[in-house]
Parts: structure tokens; C-alpha cells; sequence
């Protein structure tokens, strides 16, 4: 454990490095996703493709496709960009299910009336459609967020610094304080970012938390999804 | 004056939700549309703030056709109000009942002052503005639905079965505040409901509908009760089975100065005053709805 003892300035670097990458991926998936989760949502036919391509998308191993990505894009092999493309694909395939469930889970009665009082379209999506989505989308992106955070830690094979530096160096060079350091810390973050998005949430949302009711309805808006 | 002529809707999947519809809405007064499930009143209801556009025919709101008017402004100058009061769930009772003067632009402060002398006008209590709707009973949720439809101080003001989901007790009181609204605000209300007691109660006019959309009968709810077009209406209303049809019981001695009525059941179906003694004949307009009302309850009981 003295090798914690004498880098506690690099564990706090590649720890920033870590976040650096982590934190505009996941919030790239889910502005990326809304889109195409809406799309996946808006037209029967859609949904089917939409989702099935995103499932088959997340069953890509994820080392091969860091290696392939620069090759498609003509970008550098440890080039961020490179790797921030191929997270957050992840995190779109991920999150555009949440967001399609999302949108289908508001109740029908709600967007109706909605309509009724003169919405427009647009309006009604962001205003009341997005929104409602909310608890949904909330757990998606808890679930992209830790799978983001853990995911980045492969892209170290490629020598990108993250906390995944740590697993491959300790590991070559038997440093057990080393591999102990990366995983307590990308732990810390997947829970750090939980917290946030969590908190989040509960601003953004405080009809959620003002009572159980709200989604207790017998038969309406209870299709809360389970995340993965 | 809301006006149909000739109107159809078929569905894409096919379906004949309404079939040639013609009829005429007076301003400034109640009239019910009512028939079974499924019959159109819905669609029939959505066609005048375009939520369901006519396959053919024309729909004219004093003259003008709807057609040519944007829908979500047509909208927006419509009150709607529907059963599960669509309240949006996201939002407070007091922006829920601004939706629309806030959509419109007005000013925040101006929209929620308004907000709250329309719950008064609708009998909420003000302590209630600042709750989310699923913070509220059924009624108190039709009740904010009302005065959301309101809010925009609409002429007209569409009503879906707003008391479908709240229990007999509650039901009563709101239709009760309807009819006081009616007389305070003078809106042109189109009120649809499968209830041919609320309809009775509630409509200056009633259409009866069979399914399609076809008229059966429209008239006042006296002209209706007294002759009933056909066979169907009659069931419809219940005349058929004497339910209406009320003749002085025989046996029961007269309580005091009022008379005890009995259907066709012969189950109590209510009282008839008889002040010095005697039946009061004659001056019966309001009368035939508030009997009609004991009947319903006592062929309920
Ligand atoms: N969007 C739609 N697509 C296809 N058919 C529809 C649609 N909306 C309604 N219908 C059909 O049109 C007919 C009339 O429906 P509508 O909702 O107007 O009935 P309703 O009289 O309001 O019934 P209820 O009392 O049950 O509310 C029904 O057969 C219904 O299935
Ligand atoms: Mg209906």
C-alpha cells in the first residue's frame, strides 16, 4: 500500500483524467439519445428497428471496436475524440431504450389533454412529454453513468489516460496497491456521479418526490422500466 | 353557436365513428350528448376543437368554419375538461389551472392571480394551490380540471365526462356546481356523458345518440320524458320499464301534506307535495328533472 502513499498526486490526476472523459460522454448519451429515443417512440415501425439496432450495438466487445473506431474516422488511435465517439455510442445504445420507454410510459390521458389545451407539438414534447419521461430517463442514464464510468477503464489498453492505467500497470508491474487504487477509485466516481444525477433528479423533478401517489395510479404510468 | 352539418368521421382503420351528424348548438346554453359507450360522443365532442378532424361535412362556430381556423389556436380558446381531469402531473395545481394564459404569454403574476380567484369560483380551497394534482381527491382533481377549462374565459367549454370517476356523493355536488356555474358564467357548454339522469339534470338541450352518432332524439329533457321518439329512447330513459311512469301509492297513507309515489317496480320512488291538501298541478318546468333525479336514486337503492 505504499505505492497509494507516494502517488496520491497521480491517483488525483488520472482520477480527473477519468471524470474529464466520463462526465461529457454521459451527457452526450442523453441528449443524443432524446432524439432518437422520440423518433423510436413516434412511429410503430421505428420503435422495432431502433431498439433492436441499439441492442445489437451494446453487444459490440468494446476493445475491438476502440481499435476499429479510429479507422472509420481517420482519427489518431489515442485520440480523445476517438474515444468520448466510442463511449458514448454505448451510452446511446443504453439510453435510447430508457427514452423510448420514457416517452411511451406518460400517460395517454395527460398528452391528450394536453393537446386539447392548444400544445403545439413541440411544445408539448419539451413541456410535458420530456418531463413525465423523467423518472425513466432518470433510471437509464444511472445505468449509462456507472457503465460509462466502468467502461472507460478499457480504453487504457490503448494507453488513454484513465484509472484503467492503473489496472494494466499495476498488473504488469505487480503492484497490487496500484490495481487496488483504480478500482476504489472508479468506484468513488460511478458513486459520485449516482449522487449527482440522483439529486438532480429530485430537483428537477419535485413532483416526483411529493408523493408516492404520483406514480402509484392503479394501470397508468407504472411501466417503469427496469434499467439494462 | 356551435354548428354541424352533415358531418362524418371514419377512422383510418375503418370505423364510423359518426355518421351524417347535423345539429345545432344554441350560445350561451347546456347541451348534453349522451349514449352508450362507444356511440361517438367523444369524437363527436373532439371535432369542435379539432382534436378530430371531419372526414366530410363542415363545422361552424358562429359562422365560421373550424377548418379554417389553426388548431391549436381554435384550441386554446376552447375550455376542455375531461374525466381523470388530465391534469398535468408535473405541475402545481395553480400552474396547472394557468396552462393556458401562460401558453398564451401572459404574464406569470397575472396568470396565477387569475388562477387563483378561478379556484375560488370552482370551490377549491386556496391552501390547495401549491399541492401537485396526484396530492388530490378525484373531485378536488375535477375541479381544478374545470377551472383550468375556464381559464382562459372561453365561450365555449367542452366537457367529457368530467364526474365519470368520482363517487355518486362527490358527482352530485359537482353536477350542482356546474348548473351554478352555468347561471354565473353563461358559457355554451357541450357536456357528454352515458348518464341519462345527469343528462336530464344538466341539459337546457339533450341529443341521444345510438351508435354512429345518429340521433335518436333531441330535445328538452321534458320533451324528451314526454314523448319519447322511439322504442329506443324509450329504453334509453327507462320509460319502458315504467321506471319514469310514477303513480300514487294506493296503500301508503298521505305523510302530512305530501303524497307517496311509486313506480312500476312498486318500490318508493319519492314524495309529491301536496300543500293545503291537495296536488299541485300546473307549474311543472324544473319539476320533471328533480323527479326524474328521485327516481333514478330510489330504482338505484
Ligand atoms: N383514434 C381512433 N381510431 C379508430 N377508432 C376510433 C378512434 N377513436 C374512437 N374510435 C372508435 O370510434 C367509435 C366512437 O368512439 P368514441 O370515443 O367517440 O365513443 P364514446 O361515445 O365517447 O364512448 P365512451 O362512452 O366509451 O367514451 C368507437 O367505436 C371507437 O372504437
Ligand atoms: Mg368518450
Amino acid at each position: 500500500m505504499n505505492w497509494i502513499g507516494n502517488n496520491l498526486p497521480l491517483i488525483g490526476e488520472r482520477t480527473l483524467d477519468h471524470i474529464a472523459i466520463t462526465a461529457p460522454v454521459i451527457l452526450l448519451s442523453f441528449l443524443i439519445s432524446v432524439p432518437i429515443g422520440w423518433v423510436a417512440n413516434r412511429f410503430t415501425a421505428s420503435r422495432g428497428i431502433v431498439l433492436s439496432a441499439s441492442g445489437v450495438f451494446y453487444a459490440i466487445p468494446s476493445l475491438p471496436l476502440f481499435v476499429a473506431l479510429p479507422v472509420i474516422l481517420g482519427t489518431g488511435l489515442r485520440s480523445p475524440v476517438n474515444v468520448t465517439i466510442g463511449l458514448t455510442l454505448y451510452g446511446i445504445a443504453l439510453m435510447v431504450r430508457s427514452t423510448a420507454d420514457g416517452l411511451a410510459s406518460v400517460d395517454p390521458d395527460v398528452t391528450q389533454s394536453a393537446t386539447a389545451m392548444g400544445f403545439s407539438d413541440s411544445s408539448r414534447f419539451w413541456r410535458v412529454e420530456l418531463p413525465l419521461a423523467g423518472p425513466v430517463l432518470l433510471a437509464g442514464l444511472r445505468v449509462v453513468s456507472v457503465s460509462t464510468v466502468s467502461l472507460a477503464t478499457v480504453v487504457a489498453v490503448l494507453g488513454v489516460p484513465t484509472l484503467g492505467l492503473f489496472f494494466t500497470d499495476g498488473v504488469e508491474r505487480n503492484i497490487l496497491g496500484e490495481i487496488w487504487a483504480g478500482i476504489v477509485m472508479t468506484i468513488v466516481i460511478a458513486l459520485v456521479f449516482d449522487v449527482i444525477i440522483v439529486q438532480l433528479g429530485r430537483l428537477l423533478m419535485p413532483w416526483t418526490r411529493s408523493s408516492s401517489a404520483a406514480v402509484s395510479r392503479p394501470g397508468r404510468r407504472t411501466r417503469v422500466v427496469a434499467p439494462v | 353557436m356551435i354548428e354541424f352539418r352533415a358531418v362524418n368521421k371514419t377512422f383510418p382503420d375503418g370505423t364510423r365513428a359518426v355518421e351524417n351528424f347535423s345539429a345545432v348548438i344554441p350560445s350561451r346554453t347546456t347541451t348534453v350528448l349522451v349514449g352508450s359507450s362507444g356511440c361517438g360522443k367523444t369524437t363527436l365532442l373532439r371535432m369542435i376543437n379539432r382534436m378530430v378532424d371531419p372526414t366530410d361535412g363542415a363545422i361552424e362556430i358562429d359562422g365560421e368554419n373550424i377548418a379554417d381556423v389553426a388548431a391549436v389556436k381554435l384550441r386554446r380558446s376552447i375550455g376542455y375538461v375531461m374525466q381523470n381531469s388530465g391534469l398535468l402531473p408535473h405541475r402545481k395545481v395553480i400552474d396547472n389551472i394557468a396552462t393556458v394564459p401562460l401558453l398564451k404569454g401572459v404574464p406569470k403574476a397575472d396568470a396565477h392571480r387569475h388562477a387563483l380567484e378561478l379556484m375560488e369560483t370552482v370551490g377549491l380551497d386556496l391552501s390547495l394551490a401549491q399541492r401537485y394534482p396526484a396530492q388530490l381527491s378525484g373531485g378536488q382533481q375535477q375541479r381544478v380540471g374545470v377551472a383550468r377549462g375556464l381559464a382562459v374565459n372561453p365561450n365555449i367549454l367542452l366537457m367529457d365526462e368530467p364526474f365519470g370517476a368520482v363517487d355518486p356523493i362527490v358527482r352530485a355536488d359537482l353536477q350542482k356546481e356546474t348548473l351554478r356555474l352555468q347561471r354565473e358564467l353563461d358559457k355554451t357548454v357541450v357536456f357528454v356523458t352515458h348518464d341519462i339522469d345527469e343528462a336530464f339534470l344538466l341539459g337546457d338541450q339533450v341529443i341521444i345518440l345510438e351508435k354512429g352518432a345518429r340521433i335518436a332524439q333531441q330535445g328538452t329533457p321534458e320533451e324528451i320524458l314526454a314523448n319519447p321518439a322511439s322504442e329506443f329512447v324509450a329504453d334509453f330513459i327507462g320509460a319502458d320499464r315504467g321506471k319514469r311512469r310514477l303513480t300514487v301509492s294506493s296503500t301508503a297513507q298521505p305523510q302530512g301534506d305530501d303524497v307517496v309515489l311509486i313506480d312500476a317496480g312498486g318500490y318508493a320512488a319519492g314524495v309529491i307535495s301536496a300543500p293545503d291538501g291537495k296536488l299541485a298541478t300546473g307549474h311543472s318546468s324544473p319539476k320533471s328533472r328533480s323527479i326524474s333525479n328521485k327516481t333514478d336514486q330510489a330504482g338505484d337503492a
